[in-house]
């Protein structure tokens, strides 16, 4: 079997593929869960490319922190494996490696101008699915929701046409199917 | 929170007889600590009881490692007690050294009130945010009510899975607020619930590949001695079942016996030449509760290139961390080891014999090239002469070793034999400096009739060396046993490999004189300088009835041997007796980036 050699003494770069997953992390919800959370991240440099975290149960005091991350698969594994001997985290899931599952993010863009562009960026807002949610003589807010790339591509044809400012809020994702997430 | 409150609470009282009251239903007998401000009402409670008895140190730091020995010597949980602010950074780096052994602690920090939590107040520090990093879990307490269960969930996560430090929190007024008191019984843990017991499958699969083994080897951890005495019982069990050779990291010396023909002794960069070349030739390998640790593996592409390997954890994300093996068993190993051997002798199991033949006449070949030789000296204590007549002496069921960091904690680790668990404290992970006087004090807290030593070094001992007077306070006759070589050796003996022979402010100056600094504290003090004085040193060390502080000097320049040098595989490793050429040209440009 080959070795890795990821050890601190061999920092040879990792020549694995690298990949994107979601992981959805179940946590009891009590402060410092989720810089424990964080803490692990930056801590053993592991990368997150985006987090979100909300209460999911307020019975059952639980929130769910959904982090995107990039890795080798053997590093993804040990960060799954680090996650889940936190004392306060009920279960760690890959949502990657679950293969269904559906990922959304919202995004808010304003866009500022005036005459064609205005135009330009109302009828693509349109196409995308965006919705107003704020306008001024010279400025939209647009708000939208989709797959994370999708959000990407509307962003980058924003651009041109006055983009002043985004707010994202990371994704969140659940699997497919009639199952829940195993405890 | 994360515990049910499952039952109601039947008293009441202030949170710092919470404090006292939780300890004792815990089993406690013995805190270390020291007091301040914000512990203030838990000290006047311990005043007005009998049940804990409470250690004073002379720096926090101290009472972490004294924690840690006791801890590990006696597989109960150390308790600490600790002020806010410097009191609680002091602990840090005992902290840090009992995540890094997996040593089952818990640390009660006092906090200044609630209400100036965040206001930069007097000895305020961000003690959960200090030592979030540093250990296995940690509390700040806001509500007195929460204090009983969070005691006893804080003990419950510090000595099951993986053991580890826990800090507890408690802002001033909650000790002072009156609130319920649960007992033990009465608080579950909702998350965490280690595995003990290893998957049925996996188990069967790990046999099938050891008895189809030719050459196997076991490689252990302190994590057998974790486990529980049963775990070194099960150990030499399964070892003799199956006939493979044993050896062992530092931290898990003992849990085999080192009298038995199939010890190979300590493995890994200072470790012995078979234990190495065995583990790197072995066909199959069996890691019991260790964690394939970068002083262990040498170089991670050469790492026993041509086994298959079983890995026995309690902590699954030990599994494949470092190297991948074939057969994960998460479980606590005494479970693991229980299943392993009933399977084992229920199909009769075994391991082909003349495999088995061959492989140890390798082994004994290996033995032959008698790896931790060295030239004794008419006229100057050779360290590892001193350890071996320090065995010879000392040893013996109720001997207790404990060491600092540095060669002398190797010469240590490769020339006092151990056959019992529980006998050897070092700090391995960490490294600690200034580890072993504390460390020792708190294992002869924990046995009283024990002989308890202290392997130290010059440099080394200088870091807690105040503790000596907590030694004469409680009257506990530890035996500090320093190997002086005037130099931090270990630090001497990389500049010399790895960089030109350049000591860099490794050499140990102004030292006091030892003999006259422990009679200050009322430790009787010894020198040795020649080796025709060394036994006579050593017992006139054990007859004393009390502290011992024993300066032993010896040669200055000695190396410890063998060595893997960084970057190289085990079976590329430097013995004692190769010239310093040789030596120097052994180690890599990129061997010396390395730690
Ligand atoms: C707190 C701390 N600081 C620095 C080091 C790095 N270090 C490792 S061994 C060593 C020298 C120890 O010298 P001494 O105690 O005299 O032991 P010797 O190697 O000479 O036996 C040093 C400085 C350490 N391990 N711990
Ligand atoms: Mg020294």
């Amino acid at each position: 079997m080959r070795q890795p050699t990821g050890s601190a003494y061999f920092m040879e770069e990792h020549h694995e593929p690298v990949a994107r997953h979601t992981l959805a992390i179940l946590v009891d919800n009590e402060p410092g869960v989720l810089a424990r959370v964080i803490g692990l991240f930056s801590g053993r440099g592991y990368n997150i490319d985006s987090l979100t975290v909300s209460e999911v149960s307020h019975e059952a005091n639980l929130s769910r922190i959904t982090v995107v991350t990039t890795g080798p698969a053997e590093v993804i594994d040990q960060i799954k494996t680090q996650l889940d001997r936190l004392v306060p985290v009920h279960s760690v899931v890959d949502l990657t490696l679950t293969g269904r599952a559906l990922e959304r993010e919202l995004l808010l863009v304003k866009v500022r101008g005036k005459g064609e562009a205005r135009v330009e960026a109302l009828s693509l807002a349109d196409a995308f699915r965006a919705r107003v949610i704020d306008a001024t003589i010279e400025s939209f807010v647009f708000e939208i929701t989709g797959k994370p790339d999708k959000l990407d591509q509307f962003i980058i044809l924003m651009k041109p046409l006055g983009l002043v400012e985004v707010a994202r809020t990371g994704v969140a994702s659940i699997a497919r199917g009639p199952e829940g997430m195993a405890e | 929170m994360a515990a049910d409150l499952t039952a109601a609470p039947t008293e009441r009282m202030t949170g710092a007889e919470i404090v006292i009251r939780a300890l004792a239903d815990q089993g406690v007998e013995h805190i270390f600590g020291y007091p301040g401000g914000a512990v203030l009402p838990i000290y006047d409670a311990l005043f007005q009881q009998n049940s804990i008895e409470h250690v004073l140190v002379r720096h926090e730091q101290g009472a972490t490692h004294m924690a840690e020995g006791y801890a590990r010597s006696s597989g109960k949980p150390g308790v600490v007690l600790v002020t806010s602010g410097p009191g609680a950074t002091n602990a840090v780096t005992g902290l840090t050294d009992a995540l890094m052994d997996s040593i089952p602690l818990v640390c009660i920090t006092g906090q200044v009130p609630t209400h100036l939590i965040g206001s930069d107040a007097f000895q305020e520090c961000d003690t959960v945010g200090i030592t979030r990093p540093c250990t296995k879990h940690n509390y700040l307490v806001k509500d007195v009510n929460d204090l009983a269960q969070v005691l006893h969930e804080a003990f419950y996560v510090a000595t099951s899975g993986r053991p580890g430090p826990v800090v507890v929190d408690i802002p001033k007024d909650v000790q002072f607020a009156t609130g319920g008191y649960i007992g033990p019984r009465n608080v579950v843990h909702k998350t965490y619930h280690p595995k003990l017991k290893g998957d049925a499958e996996k188990i069967k699969a790990a046999i099938e590949l050891l008895r189809g083994a030719k050459k196997p080897i076991f490689y252990t951890g302190g994590g057998v001695i974790n486990s529980g005495p049963r775990a070194s019982e099960l150990l030499r069990e399964f070892a003799h079942l199956t006939g493979a050779p044993v050896t062992s990291t530092l931290m898990g010396l003992g849990a085999f016996p080192a009298s038995d023909p199939q010890w190979l002794g300590m493995l890994g960069m200072h470790g012995s030449y078979e234990a190495n070349n065995a583990m790197h030739d072995c066909d199959v390998m069996l890691c019991v509760g260790a964690r394939f640790d970068d002083r262990i593996t040498g170089r991670l592409d050469a790492f026993s290139p041509g086994s298959r390997k079983i890995h026995i954890d309690i902590d699954p994300s030990s599994i494949n961390k470092n190297v991948k093996v074939e057969v994960g068993i998460v479980g606590d190993v005494a479970h693991v080891l229980e299943d392993m051997i009933q399977i084992w002798k229920a199909s009769r199991a075994q391991i082909d014999p003349a495999g088995l033949m061959d492989w140890e006449r390798r082994i004994n070949s290996w033995r032959a090239r008698n790896c931790f030789a060295y030239k004794a000296s008419e006229t100057t204590i050779k360290p590892q002469q001193a350890i071996e007549r320090l065995y010879e002496l000392t040893k013996g069921p109720d001997t207790y070793i404990t060491t600092e960091v540095g060669q002398h904690q190797m010469w240590a680790a490769q020339y006092y034999k151990f056959d019992e668990p529980n006998r050897w404290m070092t700090s391995g992970g960490l490294g600690t400096m200034g580890y072993g006087m504390p460390a020792a004090i708190g294992v002869q807290k924990a046995h009283p009739e024990g002989l308890v030593i202290d392997i130290a070094g010059e440099a080394s001992i200088q870091m807690c060396i105040q503790e000596l007077s907590t030694a004469v306070q409680y009257e506990l006759p530890i035996k500090v046993f320093v190997l002086n070589n005037e130099y931090m050796g270990m630090v001497r003996q990389w500049q010399q490999l790895l960089h030109g022979s350049r000591y860099s402010h490794s050499y140990s100056e102004a030292l006091p004189d030892f003999v006259k600094l422990a009679e200050a504290y009322g430790v009787k003090g010894l020198r040795c300088e020649h080796p025709d004085d060394l036994d006579a040193t050593i017992k006139a060390m054990i007859d004393h009835p009390g502290p011992v502080f024993v300066d032993c000097v010896v040669d200055k320049m000695e190396n410890c041997f063998p060595m893997i040098p960084s970057g190289r595989a085990h079976n590329e490793m430097l013995l004692g007796d190769v010239g310093e050429k040789t030596v120097n040209e052994a180690i890599t440009e990129e061997g010396k980036m390395l730690v």
